[in-house]
């Protein structure tokens, strides 16, 4: 196709080849009915005897083929038509203004979040959604360290959480310590747990560590539900104490906060609290990520996964730089599970399922592994869209995985696919993608 | 005794299926160096297929259990592993040559759509089955306990070393199993050569997906009941069998999914049955940290 | 005290074996201070492998090796973790395949070599955390050392640039920088000529022989490139199916029918007449 003709947006009628489209469509319809025959076009159900029998749908799978049909007939022509927004393209990569861009993006997000309990102080909802959100923005900032920094795989991420969680209550309730105590204690418990859990696994390649983790993750799930008389096991632990702000608690008592301060109670105010503690913990996360960076520490993730090889021939101990990055992650994802667990006053072992660990996993990554902004933006659409979502109940997980699949095919170094260079001599470059996708695996 | 007898025997069938669905794993792990998550789901999708095809046979009329099962065998073969021609050619092709991650993710996704499509599709109520292939027999009776192998345990044992002879020679004495094995050994090369590599992963992940079916077959019979949730824990056990057994090695496959079956039936036998998933995860943990080529596996150097 | 000449890098009876095969036969060979030694052979002879040996990426499966600093201080290299060889050893290398860091900037990928000198300017990272100065001392000198390699390679104007942006030569050149911000005593360097045409293959030799003339750092190097082996080197080993078939100055390798059979393949009793 002659590049001469590229800035003409015209679509060029002339060259579409219909035959060509209409059989790509066929043939995706042929394969969707295949696909759909049974599971779409049948249904089974109790029936009236009480045993399974079958409904068939057939309104439902020639929907479904036909929609299959259209949309590939449509892809295929929008692929020729070169009418075509370049989807790949779609985010620039580098260019300026997607630098000018992405700089402002972050202050105007962050003045954004701090402005949502003022301007939606009458929306209980978007509160807790504000509060939720924030969460996995923490938890995505948390295992950055370990995925976007150090490129470590991940799968077990909720491990760490859920023993921020259960360290917080088990603390507050069998010692009655206050949060502001509780709170590192917990992240300390969680980066211990990073180093013994890592310690036997981090030697371990790509694919494997990421098996390792997620059974770790299972393991550590399951034995909650089962020792019991720790744990409280499938019940779960209830009456965890709620925040206070630095000791006055938040009730309508003359001690109370509201009293204190000269306003009427709300019970609004303890939301607002959290919401502001939340953003405070997710802000240190990303401040202690950013600072790292620029040490040698930082360097060294970052070097790690472009090529461990390389680091250890320039002498860098990378089991001790793994540890410290498994540390360091674990340590913020407990310290989001104590702030979980005070939260909600109630933690069971049903809020810490392998499903956790993927949709953090997937933030760091459809945000773009390293990205700060990414993982805020990754956050935001889906556990944003997520709730958005909840009147569609059951399609909403259909969607996501969905979204998941498409978003990686479509951009699979993530939305924010761009390195900052952590020291410049004369000129910060922004790195594109393209580059890293050069590197070795 | 006669109870170790029967933990053995009851062992061994379990192993069976988690072998057929860790040979999946394995062959596409040799072949593209990729943990297929979504293969757990495949072998879902087949015990579910073969469900609705078996309903829906009765209602027309296919009344003969053998014939009945017998249909029911092509039919879910043949859809599964269309199932997995397209879950490689939607999620997992247009990535071939990026990131270790992104496949990772990509198949995490696909995993929940295909658990989320059959829940959809299906209802998320359990699907209970009747037994359908009654009656057994008694090998020792002792002390008021009798061992006992029941038909289906023997079909299920049978069946597989049918499918594993079939497929050993598949791999060693046909084309495609030459293929599968250059581009095991070597993609890029193997695609210099004239190795249509292309085809070749696709008939790797139709193959696997193909025997998970049978083994959704074979897990619907024996247990008689599914959910959509099956894949998820089958799928870490299967993986843990082949590696356990040597990822990339087809008989380790089938030797991982045996002892896993076997550890597992003993465990919940004579230790808990509560705690029977953390032996087998605790059993992937121990081997991939002590011993990560598994049993029959090959050590890899990696060149420098 | 280890001065000028004496022998830095001694292998003795150094054999690797893969399984049944055999990668490396007894091999003895030295290596001397402040020289240029060149391990030279056909395809497969073997080369990378006794380098993987030497940097600790395969252990022997017999034999040793061993360095010696003008400090006096000796170290076993067979025995030793491959990033212990690099930090306690000062054994740096090149890789045959570059491996550079290639989403980060060539100045970035110069610190990274610096890395374990800085982690402990920096406290191991609590001191640098809070702006510590000796911490900023320490990497303002860091940055400086790089920028003076960045310099001697000629690279001075590509600091910011994406090492994986590079073009090939200079990838190569990086790579030989970064090795030298490890302050090593011994550089292996692996076909670092590789790929490059007649004008860089003489650049290269030129930054060799001045890496030499410093004398802190000696040079051990795999080549194929019998330009720059044959100029450059004040020592070559020969190696054919894993064992030593020659070890000399370059004049007498070059003349050794030995040598020279065993790179045109010429059958065994011709060479003995």
């Amino acid at each position: 196709m002659a590049a001469a003709n590229e800035s003409d947006p015209r679509p060029r009628s002339a060259k579409f080849d219909f035959a060509a489209a209409l059989k790509d469509a066929a043939l995706a319809a042929a394969v969707a009915f295949g696909l759909f025959s049974l599971m779409l076009g049948l249904r089974s159900e109790t029936g009236a005897s009480g045993r399974l029998e079958v409904v068939s749908r057939p309104e439902l799978l020639a929907a479904a083929v036909a929609a299959v049909f259209v949309g590939r007939l449509a892809v295929a022509l929008i692929a020729q038509g070169r009418v075509a927004i370049d989807f790949a393209r779609a985010l620039p990569a580098a260019t300026p203004a997607f630098e000018r861009l992405r700089r402002f993006a972050l202050p105007a997000l962050l003045a954004f979040a701090l402005l949502v309990p003022v301007l939606f102080y009458s929306n209980r909802y978007f509160l807790d959604l504000g509060i939720l959100v924030l969460t996995y923005v923490m938890l995505g900032w948390g295992l950055n360290i370990v995925v976007g920094l150090a490129g470590l795989l991940d799968l077990g991420y909720v491990a760490f959480y859920a023993v921020g969680a259960y360290s917080y209550a088990l603390l507050a309730q069998n010692f009655g310590l206050s949060f502001w105590i509780c709170l590192p204690l917990a992240g300390i418990l969680a980066a211990l747990w990073g180093i013994m859990l890592g310690f036997p696994v981090l030697r371990l390649r790509g694919d494997y560590l990421a098996i390792v983790t997620l059974a770790f993750g299972e393991i550590i799930r399951i034995v909650i539900v089962n020792w019991q008389s720790f744990t409280n096991g499938p019940n779960g632990i209830s009456g965890i104490p709620r925040p206070s702000f630095f000791g006055i608690p938040f009730d309508s008592s003359a001690a109370g906060f509201a009293a204190r301060f000269g306003l009427e109670f709300d019970p609004t105010h303890r939301i607002v609290f959290l919401f502001y503690l939340i953003l405070a913990l997710a802000l240190l996360t990303s401040f202690v990520t950013l600072r790292l960076r620029r040490l040698p520490i930082g360097r060294a993730w970052e070097a790690l996964r472009e090529d461990e090889i390389a680091c250890r021939s320039l002498g860098i101990n990378t089991t001790n730089t793994k540890l410290t990055a498994f540390a360091m992650g674990a340590m913020f994802g407990g310290f989001a599970g104590s702030f979980f667990a005070t939260r909600q006053g109630f933690i069971s072992p049903e809020s810490f399922v392998f499903m956790e660990s993927a949709l953090v996993l997937a933030i760091v990554v459809l945000g773009g592994m390293g990205s700060q902004l990414g993982v805020v933006v990754a956050a935001l659409v889906m556990i944003g869209g997520f709730e958005f979502f909840r009147q569609f109940e059951q399609f909403r997980m259909l969607v996501f995985g969905t979204a998941m699949v498409a978003i990686m095919v479509w951009r699979p170094r993530g939305l924010i696919a761009t390195r900052t260079p952590s020291v410049f001599l004369q000129q910060k470059k922004i790195i594109s993608a393209d580059i890293i996708d050069e590197a070795r695996e | 005794m006669e109870y170790f007898l029967q933990q053995l025997i009851n062992g061994i069938v379990l192993g069976s299926i988690y072998g057929l669905v860790a040979i999946g794993y394995t062959m596409v792990y040799g072949i593209i160096g990729m943990i297929n998550f979504a293969h757990g789901d495949i072998f879902m999708v087949g015990a579910f297929l073969a469900l609705i095809a078996f309903l829906a046979l009765i209602a027309i009329g296919v009344t003969a259990i053998p014939l009945a099962l017998f249909l029911v065998l092509i039919i879910a073969m043949l859809l599964t592993a269309l199932y997995g021609w397209a879950v490689e050619r939607l999620a997992y092709r247009p990535l071939r040559g990026s990131h270790r991650l992104a496949p990772l993710i990509s198949a995490i996704g696909m995993s929940i759509i295909l658990q989320n499509y059959v829940q959809i599709a299906q209802g998320a109520r359990v699907k209970p089955l009747p037994p359908l292939i009654p009656g057994g027999y008694t090998l020792i009776e002792q002390g008021g306990f009798a061992v006992q192998v029941s038909n289906i345990q023997i079909i299920i044992v049978v069946t597989t070393l049918v499918l594993m002879t079939v497929f050993s020679w598949l791999v060693s004495a046909t084309a495609l199993g030459r293929n599968m094995r250059a581009c095991e050994q070597d993609l890029k090369m193997a695609s210099l050569v004239g190795v249509d590599i292309d085809r070749t992963i696709s008939l790797t992940f139709v193959i696997g997906a193909a025997l998970a079916a049978v083994a959704g077959i074979m897990y619907l019979l024996y247990y008689g009941v599914i959910d959509f949730f099956i894949g998820f824990v089958a799928g870490v056990k299967a993986f843990t069998a082949a590696v356990l057994g040597g990822i990339g090695s087809l008989p380790g496959a089938m030797l991982g999914g045996l002892l896993i079956g076997l550890i597992e039936t003993f465990w919940s036998a004579y230790f808990s049955a509560e705690y029977k998933d953390v032996a087998a995860f605790s059993i992937l943990v121990l081997v991939l940290i002590f011993m990560p080529t598994g049993i029959l596996g090959r050590p890899e150097i990696e060149k420098v | 005290m280890n001065a000028a000449g004496e022998i830095l890098l001694e292998a003795r009876h150094l054999s690797m074996r893969f399984g049944g095969l055999v990668a490396v036969d007894d091999l003895s060979f030295s290596a001397r201070r402040g020289k240029i030694t060149a391990i030279i052979g056909p395809n497969g002879a073997g080369k990378t492998t006794v380098f993987n040996c030497i940097t600790g990426f395969y252990q022997p499966s017999q034999g040793m090796i061993r360095i010696a600093h003008t400090d006096g201080k000796e170290f076993l290299l067979e025995r030793l973790p491959d990033f212990r060889i690099a930090a306690q050893a000062r054994v740096a290398r090149t890789f045959q395949n570059i491996r550079l860091f290639a989403g980060m900037t060539a100045l970035e990928n110069l610190l990274v070599a610096q890395h374990n000198r800085l982690m402990l300017a920096s406290g191991f990272t609590l001191l640098g955390v809070f702006g510590w100065p000796g911490y900023m001392h320490a990497e303002q000198a860091a940055i400086e050392k790089a920028r003076r390699w960045l310099d001697r390679v000629g690279l001075a104007n590509r600091a910011d640039d994406p090492a994986g942006a590079l073009p090939y030569g200079a990838q190569r050149r990086l790579e030989i920088a970064r090795a030298m911000c490890a302050d090593p005593v011994l550089l292996c360097l692996d076909e670092p000529a590789a790929g490059l045409n007649p004008r860089e293959a003489g650049e290269l030799n030129k930054l060799l022989a001045a890496i030499r003339a410093e004398g802190k750092t000696s040079l051990l190097l795999i080549e194929h490139h019998m330009g720059v082996v044959m100029e450059i080197s004040d020592h070559v080993v020969v190696l054919d199916y894993g064992k030593k078939i020659a070890e000399g100055p370059p004049a007498e390798i070059r003349n050794d029918p030995k040598v020279i059979a065993a790179y045109l393949g010429v059958e065994e009793e011709e060479v003995a007449r």
